[in-house]
């Protein structure tokens, strides 16, 4: 136990100060069944020689040229060089956690900052200081919205169009806490929400999950949508792409009480897989049942401008077993990174990226639907990511199209029975027109 | 500290008044606001609910705590002091007055016999100090 300080003295110690013979007969109330046991396919430890070997070869599996089309709620952005300079300067790096939160006014400005650019982004009146990443903030929004919901309904239904992951984690979340979660089939022409299963769905519900786009990169009608829902009385949750949200309808006009979503896109790289950043903002209504730390702008005794988190009797160190949720702290470094990414590219910059990355899609499609036998999977607009049918299953040629130095995309049949020859493509702005032929050609080629 | 000679005390420092329309009016207590410290927001019930003795219905917070405020008897909400929500100092200011959180009118009004009287509620103050 290299890192507890205890000396085996010190143990026996304290052991026989409250008289009890050994560490096992401490814990022995916890049942065998539940205890931590060595983990079977955690391997065994490295030295730091080794373990930079390991990391260098797979670091180079990412730096080997191949060029990727897969987004499926990771994307590939270009990130100035500025973003990470600043966010690991000492400053940030260290201070990323505030415990003694007003002694770290930097840090505390920084976060107001981030909610601010996110409450701005998202149309609503309230952003917290961020959570986990995209899964974790859909989750944490469905029990705020189960809280926030008068009628008591514990059932939220969340579509098939929402990134299957994220229902993953939802229903892991919930299924604990006695909240149901309720799919809602798809329309298969046009890929967003069937609005006849959802008028067909009995009783009351105490919120909707409107993804957009949606996981198959598709434009649902949101607007319909949430009225829908509010006519129901149930609440109204967004999950969206930030990035997207420059150039879409933001949640708030469109009837969210809550927006939750990946902050990836916003100046973090896709690290295989994370760390990422949870963003939810909210109306100042359901401000309360947020979860998650709130910085606010503040004036000291001398009117001075300062800062200080608020809203904390919200909060597990406070609320103890009856806090709103057990977050109490927020995705530090990687918020960080957002804030000067979105500082450093300003609202201008979010549109270009957004809009380059929607027409690079565009065109990505045309040429790919040029091939014999590839078409669209579902009718109607997209924003940087859409569904291609190819000839065959999608898992037989994106092998092929990896050797030709191409990550093709993802294949839907992983997720979604009946989608076996679906592809799910996408090109941001970091894609050339070469790119693009490449690809093209690479298609053509492997079908 | 106050404690009101024609109010009824809970454990959990509530009191409770009898209303001449048979409706009850409930708050914390002078004692219970002191210990809070500044309260900065009330979250109050809805109306049209019928609860149980017990039940968790509002909330008082303050900067440095939230404190739940529970039904002393079952029955239905009829109204809420809704002046809390732009004022919640109230409940420090005036606690057994314009500090009330919420009405009830109780189902069954045998339940108000197991409260405290005022001695009583008292003494309980007494001992926890």
């Amino acid at each position: 136990m290299p890192f507890i300080p205890h000396t085996e003295a010190d143990i026996q110690e304290m052991l026989d100060t409250i008289g009890v013979s050994s560490i096992d007969e401490l814990f022995a109330e916890i049942p065998e069944a539940i205890r931590a046991k060595p983990l079977e396919k955690v391997p065994e430890g490295l030295n730091e020689m080794e373990l930079m070997r390991l990391m260098r070869d797979r670091a180079a599996r990412d730096e080997n040229g191949l060029r990727t089309f897969v987004g499926a709620g990771v994307y590939e952005h270009h990130i100035p060089a500025a973003v990470w300079e600043v966010t690991t300067r000492g400053e940030y790096y260290s201070a990323y956690t505030p415990y003694q939160a007003e002694a770290s006014q930097g840090t505390l400005q920084t976060i107001y900052e981030f909610q601010t650019m996110i409450a701005g982004l998202t149309g609503m009146e309230a952003a917290n200081a961020s959570l986990y990443e995209g899964g974790t903030a859909l989750a944490e929004a469905i029990l705020m919205a189960v809280r926030a919901h008068k009628g008591k309904s514990h059932r939220v239904l969340v579509p098939e169009t929402v990134h299957p992951s994220y229902r993953r984690v939802a229903a892991s979340y919930c299924g604990a806490q006695d909240v149901m979660v309720e799919s809602i089939p798809y329309d298969p022409a046009s890929g967003t929400i069937d609005p006849a299963a959802l008028d067909s769905v009995e009783g009351d519900f105490a919120a909707l999950v409107v993804p957009q786009p949606n996981f198959f990169g598709r434009l649902e009608d949101e607007a319909a949508l949430a009225a829908k829902a509010a006519e129901r009385g149930a609440l109204v949750i967004a999950s969206v792409n930030p990035m997207a949200l420059s150039v879409l309808t933001p949640p708030g006009e469109w009837g969210a009480d809550i927006a939750v979503g990946e902050g990836q896109p916003l100046g973090i790289p896709m690290s295989s897989g994370g760390p990422f950043l949870g963003l939810m903002a909210t109306s100042k209504k359901l401000v309360r049942q947020m979860p998650g730390r709130l910085a606010a702008r503040t004036v000291d005794t001398d009117g001075r401008e300062g800062f200080t988190l608020t809203l904390q009797a919200r909060e597990q160190h406070i609320r103890r077993a009856k806090a709103k949720s057990n977050i109490c702290t927020n995705q530090g470094l990687a918020m960080t990174a957002a804030t000067i990414y979105m500082a450093l590219v300003g609202e201008a910059g979010l549109t270009q990226v957004a809009g380059v990355s929607h027409s690079n899609t565009r065109k990505l499609v045309d040429r790919l639907t040029a091939i014999e036998g590839v078409e669209p999977l579902f009718d109607g607009p997209f924003f940087h990511e859409a569904a291609l049918r190819l000839p065959k299953p999608a898992t037989e040629v994106t092998p092929a199209l990896t050797e030709r130095g191409i990550l093709g995309g993802f294949e839907l049949g992983r997720e979604y029975a009946g989608l076996e020859n679906g592809l799910l493509v996408c090109a941001t702005e970091t894609k050339s027109e070469a790119d693009l032929d490449a690809y093209a050609e690479a298609l053509a080629a492997v079908l | 500290m106050e404690v009101r000679d024609d109010r009824l005390y809970t454990k959990s420092h509530e009191w409770v008044q009898k209303e001449d329309d048979g409706t009850v009016t409930i708050g914390i207590t002078d004692y219970a606001q002191d210990l809070l410290s500044d309260v900065v927001f009330v979250e109050l019930p809805e109306t049209d609910n019928t609860v149980s003795n017990g039940d968790e219905l509002a909330v008082a917070e303050s900067v440095k705590a939230a404190s739940d405020i529970y039904a002393p008897i079952s029955g239905d909400i009829v109204a809420v002091n809704e002046d809390l929500e732009d004022s919640p100092e109230k409940v420090n200011e005036e606690p057994f007055d314009g500090g009330w959180i919420f009405q009830m009118k109780p189902s069954d009004e045998s339940e108000l016999d197991a409260l405290m009287d005022p001695d009583a509620y008292r003494e309980m103050c007494e001992s926890e100090e």
